[in-house]
């Protein structure tokens, strides 16, 4: 499941925000400090997050921190996953 | 007294990294009128020199025109050099009013509200347009002051790749059923690159799914299009974009003031709710006196903008034939991308040695990786200008590595 699910994030990042195929994204990329993805844009990611894994998140929770690399919100969506339990 | 040497200490170290990051704004002081040829003092305490200026928004060359300066002159002398009130209560002259009806029609639209700046217009429409009900979807290379007005305002919002109609058609699906009005928020040209938003398919796009089209057409206003009307005249929509915010300050005069032109619900919304609009004073006449003639000028004929659209194709042709990477379009925006933003600051500073100003434009202004050096031609530069420019692009970017 963890290995799925970090797939699935990688997947919708590279498809919603790199303009280039070849960009290199490591689970620890900053994806907000480095401008991969903007604060606006944020909103994709928190969408398709809450609607795949049926988790919501707040404001607060759904952080830029929260959002910086697939590592943390992996951190984020296992945090959700285990409350929904 | 707070301000204390902790406090000076905490401003001064963020400087510093600003400064380490090669990010500091150096601010390059222009002793003469702008113009093509201006009189520059960098560094700080030189001795100021006369050079060829390739960065000013400066696009039909209005900002020193003769007739520009003399009815802003007219102006000062017959209503003053200032309004000292905001717009509603007793800041609004019929000259006011006569710009506004003038930029309404120049534009296509039924009316027109002024501000301050275009920044002012755009942190203004959306709070008062939009609230959580709504939903907004911009462009993702959107200029500052639209990205600032959105987060000013309660409506929900998304991004789409920059003008990339696909990926806005899959926003627009995703949102439709969740929101009670979408509006579609883009620059006509995107200041940086300088593209065009496709507004031809973003108006089938907004049709189709009942979304409103916003457009920030500050970088053309005055000479995209056959005769100047901007991005919406080019792609032939202009009757089909809702709202236009635009600046007086750049191809206008360049001196200051924003734009909202739409339906008149809109503009009064805006005289009523919006914040910059309600708590500014209001534009001084000077400006409005030479915002005036402008609007002759570019109305009478499309000489300027013909010129300014030779220019930009004659320095893009030039600068491709001697290697340079350009970004390609058709506007006298022309990105020289650099890569690194070192490279691009030296590569300016090199320039500014040889008589050409031109400034190198690094992260956060655009993306990592991918700085440049931008030219933005002019209608009052003459061929030799340009092939001055382009013999020191050329003598620089041979000695920087930059082409062989």
């Amino acid at each position: 499941m963890s290995d799925d699910l970090k797939r699935k994030i990688i997947e919708f990042i590279r498809e919603e925000y790199l303009e280039d195929d070849s960009m290199e994204l490591k689970d620890d990329t900053p994806l907000i400090s480095s401008g991969i993805v903007d604060s606006f844009s944020m909103v994709s990611l928190k969408m398709y997050l809450e609607v795949e894994l049926g988790i919501k998140m707040t404001d607060e929770e759904a952080s830029t921190e929260a959002f910086d690399s697939v590592n943390s919100i992996l951190e984020l969506v296992r945090k959700k996953l285990a409350e929904k339990k | 007294m707070a301000y204390t040497s902790a406090v000076r200490e905490q401003f001064r170290n963020t400087l510093k990294e600003v400064e380490e990051a090669g990010l500091y704004k150096d601010e390059r002081y222009i002793c003469s009128e702008q113009g093509v040829e201006i009189v520059v003092e960098y560094p700080r305490g030189s001795k100021p020199m006369k050079v060829l200026n390739f960065c000013a928004n400066n696009y039909l060359g209005l900002s020193s025109h003769p007739d520009v300066t003399a009815a802003a002159q007219k102006g000062l002398e017959e209503r003053g050099y200032g309004m000292s009130s905001v717009r509603f209560i007793c800041g609004t002259q019929d000259l006011h009013n006569k710009l506004e009806k003038r930029v309404a029609e120049y534009l296509g639209k039924e009316d027109a509200i002024l501000f301050s700046s275009c920044f002012d217009a755009n942190a203004a429409i959306f709070e008062v347009l939009f609230d959580e009900k709504d939903v907004l979807l911009n462009d993702r290379l959107i200029h500052a002051s639209l990205i600032d007005g959105i987060r000013l305002c309660s409506a929900q919002r998304d991004s789409y790749k920059n003008a990339d109609c696909a990926h806005l058609e899959k926003k627009l699906e995703m949102w439709k059923p969740r929101a009670r009005n979408i509006c579609i928020v883009t620059d006509g040209v995107f200041s940086m690159d300088g593209i065009l938003a496709p507004l031809d398919k973003i108006a089938d796009l907004a049709d189709r799914y009942g979304a409103m089209v916003l457009v920030d057409d500050s970088h053309a206003t005055g000479f995209i299009g056959k005769t100047g009307r901007g991005t919406p005249e080019h792609f032939g929509v202009m009757d089909r974009i809702d709202i236009i915010t635009t600046t007086l300050g750049k191809a206008l005069g360049g001196a200051s003031g924003g734009v909202v032109a739409g339906p008149r619900e809109v503009t009064e919304m805006l005289r009523n709710r919006g914040r910059p609009y309600l708590f500014s004073n209001a534009v001084p006449p000077p400006i409005i006196s030479a915002a005036l003639r402008v609007i002759d000028l570019v109305s009478e004929t499309t000489k300027l903008r013909d010129k300014l659209e030779w220019n930009a194709r004659y320095f893009r042709e030039k600068m491709d034939a001697a290697g340079f990477r350009l970004v390609p379009g058709e506007t006298p925006i022309v990105p020289v991308m650099l890569g690194d933003a070192k490279l691009a600051n030296d590569m300016a500073r090199e320039l500014l040695q040889e008589g050409i100003y031109v400034i190198g434009f690094s992260h956060p202004v655009v993306p990592m990786g991918k700085a440049r050096i931008r030219v933005q031609l002019s209608a009052a530069h003459e061929k030799e200008h340009i092939d001055k420019a382009v013999d020191a692009f050329i003598k620089v970017g041979k000695k920087l590595g930059v082409i062989r």
